[in-house]
C-alpha cells in the first residue's frame, strides 16, 4: 500500500524529517507516537502534499505510483486521505457542496460519470449515520462556528464518503470529549477492511484504545526509534516517552 | 473633442421647460469645470481624460434598435419585469414596456419637465451635481433632454422589477451614451430598479450616465447595477439618492467587465430614521479599472447605514473603493458600518482603498475596515486534499468570498444569473 524509504524533509532551513522508513500493508493499522515537536504532523503533511514543506531525500510508494510526484489533488484522488487536525473553516462553502465537488472529481479521474443529485443525497444519509452528523450542520458553511467534536466528524464523515484506500488520521482525538472520540473512533472502525489502511498518528494511548493498531512506532527527532505492537502504546502510556529520549540520545552520544 | 460636444450639445431640439435652462446651465458648468484629470483627489486611479477622444460618436442619431436585440439581452427569468430601454444614451419609450400601469408612470424627462410633474422635476433634476458638482456629471446634465422620468405612486409595490436595459451601438464606431434618468418613489412605495448596460457591436463604448432617485417617506428601493460590458466599455455612472424620512434604500452594485468604470453612489439621508444598505462586487481582469466611490451622508439622528464592497482582481487589473461616511452633527444616534475586503489573484493586479469617516456628532456608533491579501492557502490545501483540482479549489474559494455581496440580491433569476455569469468567469468545472 505505502512504502516509506529514507524519507527526508524540511520546512525553511529546519530538517525535520531525518530519514522515515515505513510499510504499510492493506488492512493493516499503523499508529505514530510520539512527544511535541518529533516530527508527527510533518510527516501527515508531507504525504498529503502540503507544499510549505521541501522533501530532501528518500522516497514514497503509493500503490506502485511515486506519491511525491504527484499533487495533492491527485494523491487524493489516487486514494489517499488526510484527517486533518486543525480542520480549516472555510465560509461561503458549504460541506455538501464541497463533499460533491471533490466526490465527483474523484469519480471523474477514475472515468466514472458523476452522481447526481438524488445519488448524492443517498450517499450522504448513509454516511451522515456513520460519524452521528446532522444534515443541518452539513448545509453550514465547512466548518465555520463548528465545535471541535463537529470539526473531527466531519472529518470522518468526509473519509466515509471518499472512501479513500490509506487514511492518515492527524491527531484526530485531539480536544475530543470521550463521547466525541467513541463516535469518531465507531466512524473509523466501520470503514476498516482487508482492503484499505490506517496511519494514526496521536500524542496519546487513549484513541488507540478504541481504534486497535496493528503496529505502533515511536517517532522521535525526525526518525522512527522504535516500532513494536499495541502493547508499545501502553507501555508509552505508563513510562511517558522520556524513556525512549534518554535510549536514543545515548545511542548519539 | 470638446468642439465635436459642442456641435452635438447645440444640435439638440430647443424647448421651453425647465429643461432647456437646465441643459445651458449644466453646460456651462462643463466648460469651467472641464473633465477630470488625475491629479483631481476624487479621480485619481480613474484616467477618465483618456476616454474622451475626437473620434468618439455623440451625435443623436434615430434608433434602429431591433426588438431581437432586446429579447436577446432580457436577464433570464425576468421576462415579466416591467422594462425601459436607452439606446445610445436616449430614452425610447416605444421599446419600454410598462405592465404595472396603475402603479408605475415612465415617460420622456422633456414630458415630466412640462406636465404635472414639472414641479418635481423643477426642484429634483440635478441635486446630484448640487450635491458634488463634476464635470462629467455636468456634461451629462447638458444632455438631459433624452432622459427618462420614472415615478412609482405612492403606496404601491411593484410586483415585478423595473429593469433599465441600456443599449450603446458601437457597431459604426466609438460610441458616446449619455443616459439621463429622474425617478420618484413616492411615500411608502416599494421597488426593485435593475440597470444593466449592453455593447452592441463589440467596438469601443463610453456610458456617462446619471440617475437621481428621491425615495419618499417609508418607502423602500432596492436597487441592482450590474455592468458586465466588455473590454472596450467604459463608464462613469452616479446614482444619487435622496432619501426622504424612514425610507430604505439598499444596493448592489456588481461589476464584471469593462475598459474604465467609475461608479458614484451617493445616499443621502435627509430625514430621520433612514436607512441605507451599499454592497458591491468587483471581479476584475484583464486590464480593467473598476472605481467604486460612495457617499453616505448622515444629516438627520437616527439614521443607520450598512456597507460592504468586495474585490477580486486577476491580471492586471485595478480595483478602487473609496468609502465616504459624513454624520452631522444633528444626527445623533446614527449607526454607520463601512467594510471593503480585497483579493489579488493576479500578479499585477492591485487594489487601492480609502475609507473616509466625518463625524461631527458625538453619539454615534460608527466602524470602518478594508483588508487586501491573498486567497488564504491553507484553506486551498485543504479543498486540495479533498481532490478538488487547484482551478476549482480556487474558484470554490472565490464564490464563497462573493457569495455574501450575492446573497444580498433579493430577486431570485437576477442572482442566480450573475452568479452563473461569476461560475464561468471562474471556469468552476462541475
Amino acid at each position: 500500500m505505502l512504502k516509506i524509504e529514507n524519507l527526508q524533509a524540511r520546512i525553511e532551513e529546519k530538517e525535520i524529517l531525518r530519514g522515515i522508513n515505513l510499510d504499510i500493508k492493506p488492512g493493516e493499522v499503523h499508529a505514530i507516537m510520539g512527544p511535541n515537536g518529533s516530527g508527527k504532523s510533518t510527516l501527515a503533511s508531507v504525504l498529503a502534499g502540503r507544499e510549505d514543506y521541501e522533501v530532501t531525500g528518500g522516497s514514497v510508494d503509493f500503490l506502485g505510483k511515486d506519491l511525491l510526484e504527484l499533487s495533492p489533488e491527485d494523491r487524493a484522488k489516487e486514494g489517499l486521505f488526510l484527517a486533518f487536525q486543525y480542520p480549516v473553516e472555510i465560509p461561503g462553502v458549504s460541506t455538501t457542496n464541497f463533499m460533491k465537488t471533490a466526490l465527483n472529481e474523484k469519480r471523474k479521474y477514475h472515468g466514472l460519470d458523476p452522481l447526481d443529485a438524488a445519488q448524492f443525497l443517498k450517499l450522504m444519509k448513509e454516511k451522515m449515520k456513520l460519524v452521528q452528523i446532522d444534515q443541518a450542520l452539513l448545509s453550514r458553511s465547512l466548518n465555520e462556528g463548528f465545535s471541535g467534536g463537529e470539526k473531527k466528524r466531519n472529518e470522518i464523515f468526509q473519509m466515509a464518503m471518499l472512501e479513500p484506500k490509506l487514511a492518515i488520521l492527524d491527531e484526530t482525538d485531539s480536544g475530543l470529549d470521550i463521547d466525541a472520540l467513541r463516535i469518531v473512533a465507531n466512524g473509523v472502525n466501520q470503514l476498516r477492511s482487508k482492503d484499505n489502511s490506517f496511519l494514526v498518528v496521536t500524542h496519546y494511548q487513549r484513541l488507540l484504545e478504541y481504534i486497535v493498531p496493528d503496529y505502533v512506532h515511536v517517532l522521535y527527532k525526525g526518525r522512527i526509534v522504535k516500532s513494536g505492537t499495541k502493547d508499545l502504546a501502553l507501555e508509552l502510556e505508563e513510562r511517558g516517552y522520556d524513556f525512549i529520549k534518554e535510549e536514543v540520545d545515548q545511542a548519539i552520544a | 473633442m470638446k468642439s465635436n460636444l459642442k456641435t452635438a450639445y447645440s444640435q439638440q431640439e430647443g424647448n421651453s421647460t425647465h429643461l432647456a435652462s437646465f441643459q445651458t446651465e449644466n453646460w456651462k458648468t462643463f466648460s469651467g469645470m472641464g473633465i477630470p484629470a488625475l491629479k483631481h483627489e476624487e479621480w485619481k486611479y480613474i484616467p477618465v481624460k483618456n476616454i474622451f477622444k475626437d473620434e468618439m460618436n455623440i451625435a443623436i442619431e434615430s434608433s434602429n434598435l431591433e426588438d431581437t436585440i432586446i429579447k436577446k439581452s432580457i436577464l433570464p427569468g425576468t421576462e415579466e419585469a416591467n422594462t425601459i430601454v436607452f439606446f445610445n444614451g436616449r430614452f425610447q419609450a416605444d421599446h419600454s414596456i410598462i405592465h404595472e400601469k396603475d402603479a408605475l408612470v415612465v415617460k420622456s424627462l422633456e414630458t415630466a419637465a412640462g406636465d404635472e410633474d414639472a414641479l418635481f422635476v423643477e426642484e429634483h433634476l440635478g441635486h446630484s451635481q448640487a450635491y458634488h458638482p463634476d464635470g462629467v456629471n455636468a456634461l451629462n446634465g447638458a444632455f438631459a433632454s433624452g432622459g427618462a422620468f420614472i415615478k412609482l405612486k405612492k403606496g404601491k409595490s411593484l410586483l415585478q422589477p423595473l429593469i433599465i436595459y441600456h443599449f450603446s451601438d458601437s457597431s459604426n464606431g466609438f460610441r458616446f451614451s449619455q443616459p439621463r434618468i429622474l425617478a420618484s418613489i413616492e411615500a411608502n412605495a416599494q421597488i426593485t430598479i435593475v440597470e444593466t448596460y449592453i455593447n452592441i457591436g463589440g467596438g469601443e463604448s463610453f456610458t456617462n450616465e446619471v440617475i437621481e432617485i428621491c425615495t419618499g417617506r417609508d418607502s423602500i428601493t432596492r436597487y441592482i447595477k450590474l455592468q458586465n460590458e466588455g473590454k472596450h466599455s467604459n463608464h462613469t455612472g452616479t446614482t444619487h439618492v435622496r432619501q426622504l424620512e424612514r425610507s430604505n434604500t439598499h444596493a448592489v452594485t456588481i461589476t464584471l467587465d469593462g475598459a474604465i468604470v467609475r461608479n458614484n453612489l451617493n445616499m443621502v439621508m435627509e430625514d430621520e430614521h433612514a436607512e441605507s444598505h451599499m454592497y458591491g462586487l468587483y471581479l476584475l481582469n484583464g486590464n480593467t479599472i473598476a472605481d467604486n466611490h460612495t457617499i453616505v451622508d448622515n444629516r438627520m439622528p437616527h439614521c443607520e447605514s450598512n456597507e460592504l464592497y468586495k474585490g477580486i482582481m486577476d491580471d492586471q487589473s485595478t480595483g478602487v473603493f473609496n468609502g465616504k461616511i459624513f454624520v452631522r452633527k444633528d444626527s445623533q444616534k446614527t449607526n454607520a458600518y463601512q467594510s471593503n475586503k480585497n483579493i489579488l489573484i493576479g500578479d499585477q493586479a492591485s487594489a487601492n482603498t480609502k475609507p473616509q469617516l466625518e463625524i461631527f456628532a458625538d453619539d454615534v456608533k460608527c466602524s470602518h475596515g478594508c483588508t487586501i491579501g491573498k486567497l488564504d492557502e491553507d484553506a486551498l490545501f485543504y479543498l486540495r486534499a479533498r481532490g478538488i483540482s487547484e482551478k476549482n479549489a480556487k474558484a470554490l474559494l472565490l464564490q464563497a468570498f462573493a457569495s455574501d455581496i450575492l446573497g444580498q440580491i433579493e430577486h431570485e433569476a437576477i442572482k442566480n444569473y450573475i452568479e452563473q455569469l461569476i461560475s464561468e468567469r471562474l471556469s468552476f468545472q462541475a
